[in-house]
């Protein structure tokens, strides 16, 4: 039972880093019909900004928790520019143009940040320290869930709510949501668009930085590639839960981290990744608008 | 003349990059042995770098908006671009042809080895390049799992050796005919999705066969690889290396002909028309009586065929294989000389393929920077260039009155 | 008279939405008829029914192809076979292949009616080269007819609008139809271009011997090209009859001016 549990909460632990990668991914899938592919870099990007950070403040002798606060704080900010800026050069010029034209752009941009931070840093796997103490309360349950995880959780819970305020209750939250009904319609009142595309860019650059700092520091190393992969699996998640629906890609990311972890456990780890793949295609295959995606019809 | 705003927007890029970059450009970490690196040259360069390309990008961007701008006003250009005037010239491209051609055949001749083998490479990739151009270029589908065909090419021919001596002769139309098995059975489950939903379900059977391959020991021999694959016989007699890599470059250019021949006849044909239609407008191609599912089959499945032929070649080249070959970042690489060349553009292609896999080889210095350049590349080219370096020559079907009516 | 199409309680259902209910129609042959309603009111749902786009949820589609006495279901029948099987359409919102030439255009729709295969374009035999050679010699010949000869070798996104709705027809009747499905033909074309249109239509008709069934909302188009008209409203059939007895059909004059105004 206690392995279930641990599992279960394991699946959970990696569902909220997927879903706070995914958020991205849905947000701009919603308004600009685009995969961003670099998404992941960015991710990547905050936590290797975050680890920066911490290795300099760590030669000055600050305190773990405030490196851990400051760190987190100058991940987003470096994320949401990047995020924003990546949004200007790779896909803005590219609005009119053919969707697979965007895709290609993303892919080229994926491609082109990998590979920045691999020359500019190192190809080697750095390890990114825990800052994350553990909580004297949590002994006697440490077999099954780890501080760092009830951290992860907690963060995730709080970013969701900030989320859904944001995009329920603000004027650029409602500026959003008309955007991604209807593009011409929205510039025609007034919403400036181009505007309401960085928000959403910027917006999904500091959740992934937020679930980048937290999983560096669950998992003890990053280097250049996790983007890659991590991202590609919270897309799998965004696309699960039905692409462009936000409560969908929360959910879909605690299904793909649940699937994962139990199939890791009970079945082998070796093909972990080709779980994610397979759940995947199988989605797309037999329910192409996901879990809570409204299916679409061109209209004729 | 520049205008003082366009400096001003300058300096503004260029601060706003070096702040960008600060933290991964300037500072290098070790956190093992906790030393810190503080680079600032790094930022000075970045400053400067921007500074100047800030201004090569507005340029660009003006004259891609002024082109826009002579097609909405109805006067475009009429100047028919240089390369399709050289194509269309038969005093140019003739003599040219049988140039190029003396030079091709006298090749392994004139250089050595050395270069020779990277031209086999390089020809390996102008098919792969031929071969993903039907798929993504004419008939519109994004394909980034493309290398599982190379693999399964590539690991046909070294297991049906390994376990059955099979030759090279033998194997290569095998792995072509598995080739396009794979294509029809990735191709049936995606039929139904959307342009970026199969990039990314195609995307993941890629690294699906990948992961095979790397865990599934009894088969695949695992991470490891397969070793020892016989290079091509001539006549039964074993050839030395340098022999026989001049023999695999005359396959090669053998099957890269004959790549261009059957990709060429298939582009003015009817299937070829009903791959371009279906890229255009899916749904109006359905009600024009076209089958949507058989033309995306027939196009992935004679993709995958030069994929699965290019893969054998490669085992027989390199003499050995293992899954590190066959990663998504082959894929892209393949997708990277499509685009640059011109898509659905069989000269571009080509010419793709050549810059691409060549001027990587012989700026050895910059090697490590490659993956960067095609990263750039690829937005560049969609931004500015979307057509590629030599867009689509495609010969559309002329009429030429009634009673003659042919295809010019 | 002898039908073409015959639709029988049609119906459609997207999610708790029903677009079309309980609807018949009938076409017969040479016959000209047009398919009239406010918008919204689910006439080109209806197309995309009969034409395979969507499945109708429930109700029946019999075509009568020329020399078949037996009527043939096409209910959920892939677009594809639909247009073998005779049914040609054009889009409200024009779809043409803007890439592609005109002549290119036409010859998509010749597609169907021809049989190169992959290894025919490989070889190139004497029967493919046979066959592409007549299909650029019916396309011409279609453009002519339908008076588009002199754009031939343009790219079909170069060609002014209303040529472009003329080359969707085109395109249509280079399948070969027997009946021609035309969704709002007149959109966006100046009284000049509808009245070549006008003729145009009832050319195919009385030449070509094809069936026309047309979704229209030019009233002055409607009334002169038709023999019936079929008039829907939120997806149900309210009238049908000559183009006199519906300008004074009470219940048309309803559903387009609304209730205040009818007085």
């Amino acid at each position: 039972m206690d392995y279930f549990l641990e599992l279960f909460l394991g699946g959970l632990t990696r569902g909220s880093i997927y879903a706070l990668i995914a958020l991205g991914y849905t947000m701009v899938y919603g308004i600009i019909e685009l995969i961003n592919f670099a998404h992941g870099e960015i991710y990547m990007i905050g936590a290797f900004t975050a680890l920066i950070v911490i290795s300099v403040l760590t030669l000055m002798g600050m305190n773990a928790i405030a490196m851990l606060v400051i760190a987190g704080v100058v991940a987003v900010l470096y994320s949401c520019a990047y995020g924003y800026t990546v949004e200007k050069i790779a896909y803005k010029p590219l609005r009119n143009a053919p969707r697979l034209s965007a895709l290609i752009s993303a892919i080229g941009m994926s491609l082109f940040l990998q590979n920045y931070v691999l020359l500019a840093q190192t190809s080697d796997f750095l390890p990114f320290p825990n800052l994350i103490p553990e909580f004297e309360f949590m002994e006697r349950y440490a077999h099954i869930i780890g501080s760092t995880e009830i951290v992860i959780l907690i963060t995730t819970t709080i970013v969701m709510i900030l989320l859904t305020i944001l995009i329920k209750f603000t004027r650029i939250g409602k500026a959003m949501r008309a955007t991604s009904q209807d593009k011409t319609m929205a510039t025609l009142v007034g919403i400036n668009v181009n505007r309401v595309i960085s928000v959403t860019f910027i917006v999904g650059s500091a959740t992934a930085a937020i679930g980048g700092v937290l999983i560096a520091s669950h998992v003890g190393m990053i280097n250049f590639y996790v983007g890659f992969i991590a991202g590609i699996k919270a897309f799998v998640a965004a696309v699960l839960g039905g692409i462009g629906s936000i409560p969908g890609a929360v959910l879909g990311s605690f299904v793909l981290g649940w699937t994962e972890s139990f199939a890791t456990g009970y079945v082998s780890s070796d093909y972990e990744d080709v779980f994610a793949f397979l759940f995947l295609v199988l989605i797309l295959i037999f329910r192409p608008a996901g879990i809570l995606g409204r299916s679409e019809k061109n209209k004729i | 003349m520049i205008k003082i705003d366009e400096i001003k927007r300058a300096v503004l890029v260029s601060i706003w990059f070096m702040f960008l970059t600060f933290p991964i450009m300037v500072i290098r970490v070790n956190p093992v042995e906790h030393i810190v690196e503080w680079r600032w040259k790094n930022m000075v360069l970045v400053g400067i770098g921007s500074f100047l390309l800030s201004f090569v990008w507005n340029y660009l961007m003006k004259r891609k908006e002024l082109g826009f701008k002579k097609v909405e006003a109805g006067e475009e250009e009429n100047v028919v671009p240089l390369t399709r005037r050289i194509l269309g010239e038969k005093r140019i491209y003739i003599p040219a042809l049988v140039i190029f051609g003396i030079f091709t055949i006298s090749f392994p001749f004139i250089f050595s080895m050395y270069q020779t083998t990277i031209m086999v490479t390089a020809l390996i990739y102008v098919m792969l390049g031929l071969g993903l151009n039907i798929v993504v270029g004419l008939a519109g589908l994004l394909d980034l799992g493309y290398v599982a065909f190379y693999a399964v090419g590539a690991y046909a021919y070294a297991l049906l050796n390994y376990h059955f001596g099979l030759s090279f002769w033998v194997a290569l139309p095998i792995g072509g005919a598995l080739g396009a098995i794979f294509g029809i059975l990735l191709g049936f489950p995606v039929l139904r999705l959307r342009g970026d939903y199969l990039a990314i379900v195609t995307l993941g059977f890629g690294e699906i066969i990948r992961i095979i391959l790397e865990n599934w020991n009894e088969f695949s021999f695992g991470p490891s690889g397969i070793a020892n694959i016989p290079r091509p016989p001539l006549f039964g007699i074993d050839l030395s290396v340098h022999g026989s890599t001049t023999y695999i470059y005359y396959i090669m250019i053998a099957l890269c002909v004959f790549t261009i021949f059957v990709v060429n006849r298939l582009q003015d044909s009817r299937v070829g028309r009903a791959w371009i239609a279906l890229r255009e407008d899916e749904i109006a191609c359905q009600a024009m009586g076209i089958d949507k599912a058989r033309t995306k089959l027939t196009a992935f499945s004679l993709g995958a065929t030069w994929a699965g032929m290019a893969g054998v070649v490669f085992a027989a080249k390199t003499t050995f294989v293992n899954p590190a070959s066959f990663t998504i970042w082959e894929s892209i690489i393949i997708l990277c000389i499509v685009v640059l060349g011109g898509m659905g553009s069989i000269i571009g292609v080509i010419a793709g393929a050549l810059v691409l896999i060549l001027t990587p080889e012989y700026l050895r210095a910059f090697s490590e920077y490659r993956m960067l350049a095609f990263g750039t590349l690829l937005v560049v080219m969609m931004v500015f260039r979307p057509g590629g370096i030599i867009p689509n020559v495609r010969r559309t079907y002329k009429f030429k009155g009634v009673k003659n009516a042919d295809k010019s | 008279m002898e039908s073409v199409l015959k639709v029988q309680n049609l119906g459609m259902n997207f999610g708790g939405l029903r677009a079309l209910d309980d609807l018949d129609l009938d076409v017969c042959r040479n016959e000209i008829v047009a398919l009239i309603g406010p918008n919204g009111a689910g006439k080109t749902t209806f197309f995309n029914c009969i034409t395979g786009i969507y499945p109708p949820t429930d109700g029946d589609v019999f075509i009568f192809a020329r020399g078949m006495d037996k009527p043939d279901r096409i209910n959920g029948v892939k677009p594809n076979k639909v247009t073998e099987k005779g049914l040609a359409r054009t889009f409200q919102n024009i779809r043409l292949f803007p890439n592609m030439t005109v002549l290119e255009n036409v010859m998509i729709g010749r597609h169907c009616r021809m049989h190169a295969g992959v290894l025919g374009a490989i070889l190139r035999g004497r029967s493919t080269i046979r066959e592409e050679k007549k299909a650029v010699e019916d396309s011409y010949a279609i453009l002519e007819k339908i008076g588009l000869a002199q754009f031939v070798d343009e790219f079909a996104k170069n060609l002014p609008y209303g040529a472009q709705r003329r080359l969707e027809i085109a395109r249509a009747m280079a399948t070969e139809p027997f009946l021609l499905l035309l969704d709002e033909p007149a959109a966006g074309m100046n009284p000049y271009e509808t009245r070549e249109l006008d003729e145009l239509i009832k050319q195919i008709r009385d030449e070509e011997g094809i069936s026309i069934l047309l979704i229209e909302h030019d009233m002055k188009l409607v009334m002169s090209l038709s023999d019936r008209i079929f008039v829907v409203d939120y997806g149900k059939k309210i009238a049908q009859g000559t183009p006199e007895e519906i300008r004074n059909n009470p219940v048309v004059i309803k559903a387009y001016l609304g209730e205040e105004i009818d007085a």
